[in-house]
């Protein structure tokens, strides 16, 4: 991400606390709103950059990914019966990163070996996920009344969670941290691990990849399903994190304006987590608008994620080069 | 000229790398039929071979890239199989392609270490392979800085990475496919200097060529292949170039363009300091002024992305004229779409024939009247009519002899030089006043070539005005009146056709050239 976008979306971020700020009534401190809105921002961002980084790995090796949707949904519902079933909340997470890894694997299988063209294999994902998620949870988790295993409690910092007005900040839920984490760990591996360079290499041009001994179509698997991996953590945020139940169709297009986060950040992890920031921010001051009763019709400060991302993918912002093989199968003769 | 086993070739000692009996096919076409070949230590051997004869072929069949359909190899005599380039490394077998295989946005040693990646805690040790990048290149003479970015390497560069590639994987035989093809006359010397210092160390180099000149300078023995087979095997103190083209297309070839002394007459085409932009943005062709008159041919010669592809696009109405003037046949042309100029008299032979010359599903009958098939006779009142096509479609095939002479065939069916046939024949076969050709005889046939040639110097001779932009300093020289030679978006040079040497243009055209701001009228 190039300095001056970095800039740009701190300053947006800045500026949706302002109108918070602005907005508030008299008898709430700033303060109390500040770490609110920052609060509530962290904890939104988690489900986009989780799925902003699946994205990034399959898309930088190459494969186009409008999948990421469908993966968190079905990963969504795989932590929450699992987690219900065994009443283990981690055996839940694990539960959702197979589901995730699984249908990565279906997409690599459609994309990679079938060469199926990217965008609809991904449509057949999210459409499949829809289906199949929502038959189950109407026809055997409401009939069975099945009911989840609960949330996942927060880790707070010990210390920094005790200051007043910042505190919240530092009591974030376990999915949370971990994706903090993971914008570090997908960095490193990418720039800095020989894996990375071939998932990057097969991403940009697979004929130098393959006449240098890679495999594409095992590297391409291989980041694919580490991605579904990953969009399968983000899918348990939705029924381990945020409810402890499921509902059809809840990640709610997240998916989607996760992967306006991946092209905004420019493919790469930091950029998509600062993109991510960015969204959520927008979705924390429409929910920190009815919290702190500040007068601004709902419906316009729910517009703003989708505005925005409708801005930036238009290229407003300047335009930033995709992975140049990306959404091409690789044929080899 | 029999095919030779290389088993049985007299002396040298033993081979290094063999293919015993290769046959490789792509659907009905037999790419490789019954071909044995072989490389000794130390030794540079040059495949030789009109497009299409089967050279790429064998070469990645030897390179693992290609799967043979029968035949066998062997490494240090012993039998291999060869399941994709990364086997063929492990055997020291590396291979520089024509398209260089170089991830853009890398830098020389993650380039280098693709493939091996060093790796010291889980981290990739690039430090590593920069020292080994660095000393390759100082051993053989090289100059490669291993921080520089692909991208913004000069075509001669990225080739030295792509050797140094190959050398840092351990390579004793290195393959290079028609490597001069995108480089100057200097930096072909260049290359010829590494590669011979790699052969006096020992690696052996399969060169593969289409270009005699530089076959009998560069190498100890040549194989010459035709339509698939090895046809024969020369040393290069025994050959000559016209026979070596003899051998490549199996009949006597006229190598030389002959044609009468240009006589020129009024400008068809006029350029006034004109700009075009490029597909990145920027100006790919920046201030350009010359004139094409009737009844001359004039040549543009230049390394590849100096702008030429952009300026023909632009006379031809495929891209927009940014700033300055075009007038084609006396009239202001720039703001004028492809019809129109062709209605003037303007014919296009496009550099990319497969994107911008033909429909491929189509029959040669339907892309041979792509120009007029809403003219009568050939469209009435809108309706097509399919006999009148029929029949001058039938009568452009036997004049321009397209084989095979079936009008009502696809004209992806055909092979790269009589498609090329085509186009000439659809863009030759009305009323031409100003004839622009953009490599005219890219992956043609010598005897297509010959054919091609003819046509060009015929259009110029019926007083057409000719502009053609190659890639070959040699079709340049034989064909043009005058040269323009193009660095950087501008033109930097001119010479006579007769007066052209390589040396001379090649040194224009690495931008050794005063900058020519208008041509004498």
């Amino acid at each position: 991400m190039t300095r001056g976008r970095f800039l740009f979306v701190l300053g947006c971020i800045a500026g949706l606390v302002g109108i918070a700020e602005a907005l508030r009534s008299p008898d709430v401190p700033a303060a109390v709103v500040a770490a609110s809105m920052l609060a509530t921002t962290l904890r939104f961002a988690t489900p986009l950059t989780l799925g902003a980084l699946a994205g990034l790995f399959c898309e930088r090796s190459g494969v186009a990914n409008i999948a990421i949707e469908g993966m968190m949904l079905a990963a969504a519902f795989g932590a929450f019966i699992v987690g219900a079933l065994t009443k283990s909340l981690a055996a839940g997470i694990v539960a959702g990163m197979v589901v995730g890894a699984l249908m990565a694997l279906l997409h690599a299988w459609l994309s990679v070996t079938l060469r199926v063209d990217q965008i609809v294999s991904g449509t057949v994902i999210n459409i499949m996920a829809a289906g199949v998620t929502g038959f189950l949870s109407t026809e055997v988790v409401r009939r069975q009344a099945i009911s989840g295993a609960g949330l996942l409690p927060a880790w707070r910092v010990p210390g920094l969670s005790e200051v007043p007005v910042i505190g919240p900040l530092f009591q974030q839920q376990p999915i949370a941290w971990v994706t903090l984490a993971l914008v570090v760990v997908a960095h490193l591996v990418l720039f800095r691990t020989a894996w990375g360079l071939r998932v990057r290499a097969v991403g940009e041009l697979p004929r130098a990849a393959h006449a240098a001994g890679v495999s594409v179509a095992r590297t391409r698997y291989a980041a694919v399903m580490v991605g579904g991996a990953i969009a399968g953590i983000g899918g348990g945020y939705f029924t381990l994190e945020a409810v402890p139940v499921f509902e059809p169709m809840m990640t709610n297009g997240r998916g989607f304006i996760a992967l306006a986060a991946l092209i905004f950040g420019g493919w790469t992890p930091a950029g998509a987590w600062v993109a991510s920031l960015l969204f959520a921010a927008a979705n924390a001051l429409h929910i920190n608008a009815q919290q702190f009763g500040i007068p601004v019709p709902a419906q316009v400060v729910g517009m703003f994620p989708y505005v925005l991302t409708i801005v930036i993918l238009a290229g407003a912002i300047g335009r930033v080069t995709p992975p140049a093989a990306i959404g091409q199968p690789y044929v080899r003769d | 000229m029999s095919a030779t086993d290389p088993a049985g070739a007299g002396g040298g000692g033993p081979w290094l790398l063999e293919a015993r009996h290769l046959t490789k096919r792509y659907g009905a076409v037999i790419a490789n039929r019954d071909v044995s070949f072989g490389v000794r230590p130390g030794e540079i051997v040059a495949l030789l071979g009109e497009n299409g004869a089967g050279k790429s072929t064998l070469v990645n069949v030897l390179y693992g890239m290609t799967a043979p359909d029968g035949g066998t190899l062997l490494v240090d005599g012993q039998p291999v199989r060869l399941r994709s380039p990364r086997d063929a490394l492990a055997r020291g077998i590396g291979m520089v392609h024509q398209h260089f295989m170089l991830v853009p946005p890398f830098t020389v040693a993650e380039n280098v270490a693709l493939g091996h990646e060093p790796s010291r805690h889980g981290a990739i040790d690039l430090a590593t392979v920069e020292g080994r990048v660095v000393a390759l290149a100082a051993r053989f003479g090289m100059e490669v800085d291993p921080h520089a970015v692909i991208r913004d390497l000069s075509v001669g560069q990225q080739q030295r990475v792509e050797i140094i590639k190959a050398l840092d994987r351990g390579a004793r035989v290195l393959i290079l496919d028609e490597p001069t093809a995108v480089l100057t006359p200097q930096e072909t010397e260049g290359l010829f200097h590494v590669l011979r210092g790699l052969a006096a160390g020992g690696t052996s180099v399969v060169f593969i060529s289409h270009k005699l000149g530089e076959v009998l300078d560069i190498a100890d023995r040549i194989v010459v292949m035709r339509r698939g087979e090895v046809v024969g095997e020369v040393s290069p103190a025994d050959a000559t170039p016209e026979s070596l083209a003899a051998m490549m297309v199996g009949r006597e070839v006229l190598l030389r363009v002959e044609k009468a002394p240009a006589t020129p007459g009024e400008a068809m085409v006029v350029l006034r300091d004109v700009q075009v932009a490029g597909d990145r943005g920027g100006r790919a062709v920046d201030g350009v002024t010359f004139e094409v008159r009737a009844g001359e041919i004039v040549g543009i010669a230049g390394v590849q992305g100096n702008g030429q592809t952009e300026l023909v696009e632009a006379i031809a109405g495929l891209r927009p004229v940014a700033g300055g003037s075009l007038w084609l046949c006396g009239v202001e042309a720039q703001r004028l779409g492809v019809r129109a100029r062709a209605a003037l008299g303007l014919a296009h032979v496009p550099e990319d024939r497969q994107r911008h010359g033909l429909v491929l599903p189509f029959s040669v009958a339907d892309n041979l009247v792509l120009n007029r098939y809403h003219l009568a006779p050939l469209a009435i009142r809108g309706v097509r009519q399919a006999r009148a096509i029929l029949d001058l479609a039938r009568n452009l095939v036997a004049r321009f002899d397209i084989r095979p002479p079936i009008a009502e065939v696809p004209v992806q069916a055909l092979s790269g030089g009589n498609k090329q046939k085509v186009i000439v024949a659809r863009e030759l076969s009305h009323d031409v006043r100003v004839l622009v050709a953009a490599q005219p005889t890219r992956g043609v046939d010598v005897g297509s070539i010959e054919f091609i040639h003819r046509s060009l110097v015929a259009a110029r001779d019926a007083g057409a005005a000719v502009l053609v932009v190659s890639a070959e300093l040699d079709e340049l020289m034989s064909l043009a009146d005058r040269v323009l030679v193009m660095f950087r978006g501008r033109v930097v040079g001119e010479v006579a056709g007769s007066e052209a040497t390589r040396e001379g243009i090649g040194l224009l055209m690495a931008g050794g050239g005063r900058q020519l701001g208008d041509v004498e009228t």
